[in-house]
């Protein structure tokens, strides 16, 4: 029997891959509480490398899709709607193996792209994996349903503040960033911070999917089921990872929440937004 | 299933794929999807009676009763429920059999947990053993359909709980004034009314849970989903039909299963919502009223 040291020497960062501590992950009756406990935890890096880098990306292409289907022309609003219809109205489960099922067409050699003068050679051989291919289907996926919430935002704000600006001559881009945005965010804020919530929990299914989770390097709830498999006790690793999400799950209402602070600081104290927490997880 | 489907392989194009789409498995990739919209049909109600009884318990002016289903409410609603839906059927058959194991071999003296294993008597293995293939999909949808139940009952005993209060106090006070007892009131002034509050909100869940049914899959169960995987794989020349990858046109098949489910719930609770504002003490049913007039 290991140690609680040596499991977590052992399994901090096995989900990096078998070189980060031990080749092989614990088996049947060799499973202790300490590794379920570092193993789990373990995977939480994948589950906070998809969140943030979903969101990260996500959050600035959702601010165009939600301004495409807000002009006035049918050729910007349609396809950005359509976009929007498309990743909202189908689980994103399916959508996990639909892409990964069209990544695996790709030509492995790469795909060349002529560009006139030059052709460019995209490497493909990433799309297949989870760390790249995975990630690019959540960013689509949470871009859609941010953009949808922009997009609502964006028909509330104020008429009045729109007024001041022109009134005081702002065009384009210097109102878009100094009024529409800001505007866009505060009252977009609440449900947002419950999107980033959903796309965080909704990580797990990368590797319930089709993805491959390559020398068993997955992420939090990929290694709760290893254990229930192997030890045919639900009663330990599911609590373990429902607990590890709570406490993901207040940390990003606590983040979110101080830039909900900070967005409606200029507000009298009884208008500002307050989050709520409204989880909804399977999308 | 056509006559001229007795070698695939000398076929023109149109005739192949009529036989190929025709296949025995085919058909079981079909029936998959009325599964997926069996599981929606007993689904919806069931979660809809937990989720009434939830909104009930939470009101409830008996405090246990009260926190019972708070409690309820928000652990279900505070874990993630791909959790649950993976915790739920193992737990509840695991605690069925412990169950059956005590009533029916109560002179057993080993431990049921031994190791890693969960050991019970024979007679109080749950389906039973040798029971035909039917009898346990029958059990593992069973459990599929107890564990959606709980979560999306959780979702809408929150939002039938939100209705309940939103129907105007001045309602309930007529209903008082009337000399109605608070179980009449509730019954005939508080249910009625409170749907078109709560419309929104089920709408919202109903589309959730449309789109929680390809998790069937992960319960081992033989959806389109799997379906999809086994016959979109690449056959070699071995089998009759045989063909490249082509699991990325299944999928777009069950992606567009689900657009159009959505896309036809939409509509119809939008339908519904009107319908329900009809006399209603709302903008829209003030709508519709000068709209008749």
């Amino acid at each position: 029997m290991r140690t609680c040291a040596e499991s977590f020497d052992g399994y901090i960062l096995r989900a990096l891959g078998r070189d980060h501590g031990e080749r092989l992950l614990p088996r049947g009756l060799d499973i202790t509480f300490c590794d379920q406990i570092f193993l789990i935890a373990s995977g939480l890096i994948w589950n906070v490398y998809f969140a943030t880098l979903a969101i990260g990306f996500g959050f600035f292409l959702a601010t165009g899709v939600a301004l495409a289907k807000f002009s006035a022309n049918p050729w910007i609003s349609r396809p950005a709607g359509a976009f929007i219809f498309f990743f909202r109205g189908s689980p994103l489960f399916i959508q996990f193996f639909f892409f990964y099922s069209a990544f695996v067409l790709l030509p492995r050699t790469g795909l060349d792209i002529p560009l006139g003068f030059i052709t460019l050679t995209v490497n493909t051989a990433p799309l297949t994996t989870a760390a790249v291919g995975g990630l690019i289907v959540l960013i689509l996926n949470t871009t859609a349903y941010s953009a949808e919430l922009f997009h609502g935002a964006l028909r509330s704000i104020p008429k009045g503040d729109l007024e001041a600006a022109d009134a005081y001559g702002m065009t384009g881009w210097t109102k878009f960033r100094r009024i529409v945005w800001p505007n866009m965010l505060r009252l977009a804020w609440p449900s947002y911070t419950n999107e980033a919530i959903f796309l965080t929990h909704s990580t797990t299914l990368v590797f319930l999917s089709a993805f491959p989770a390559r020398q068993q390097s997955g992420e939090a709830f990929y290694y709760a089921r290893y254990f229930v498999d192997q030890t045919f006790n639900p009663f330990v690793a599911y609590p373990l990872v429902a607990l590890y999400f709570i406490l993901l799950t207040l940390f990003i209402i606590g983040l979110f929440g101080l830039i909900n602070i900070r967005l409606n600081r200029h507000l009298p104290r009884e208008r500002r937004q307050r989050i709520r927490f409204r989880p909804q997880y399977v999308r | 299933m056509f006559a001229f489907c007795t070698d695939p392989s000398t076929l023109p194009q149109w005739q192949w794929f009529a036989c190929y789409l025709t296949t025995q498995t085919h058909f079981a990739f079909y029936r998959s999807f009325f599964m997926v919209l069996l599981l929606l049909a007993i689904t919806a109600p069931v979660a809809l009676g937990m989720g009434l009884l939830g909104a009930l318990a939470v009101r409830s002016r008996f405090l246990p009763v009260s926190w019972l289903g708070k409690g309820y409410v928000n652990i279900v609603r505070g874990v993630p429920d791909i959790v649950f839906f993976m915790f739920v059927p193992i737990a509840l058959g695991q605690g069925i059999e412990w169950v059956f194991h005590h009533i029916q071999c109560p002179d057993w003296d080993q431990p049921i947990r031994q190791g890693n294993d969960f050991i019970v008597c024979r007679e109080a293995k749950v389906p039973p053993v040798g029971a035909p293939a039917w009898v346990r999909d029958a059990y593992a949808f069973t459990m599929a359909v107890v564990a959606f139940s709980l979560v999306f009952g959780a979702f809408a005993a929150n939002t039938l709980h939100g209705a309940m209060r939103a129907v105007p106090r001045a309602q309930i006070e007529t209903a008082e004034a009337f000399g109605m007892t608070p179980a009449q009131a509730f019954r005939r002034i508080v249910m009625p009314q409170m749907w078109v509050y709560a419309i929104p909100g089920l709408s919202n869940i109903w589309q959730i849970l449309v789109k929680a049914t390809p998790l069937l899959f992960l319960l081992g169960l033989q959806d389109a989903v799997y379906w999809a995987r086994e016959l979109g794989g690449q056959k070699t020349s071995l089998y009759t039909y045989p063909h490249p990858d082509w699991r990325v046109w299944y999928f777009l098949v069950l992606l567009a299963f689900y657009l159009f489910l959505t896309w036809l719930s939409e509509r119809g609770f939008g339908a519904l919502n009107r319908s329900l504002s009809r006399g209603q003490a709302t903008a829209e049913g003030e709508r519709l009223r000068k709209a008749a007039a």
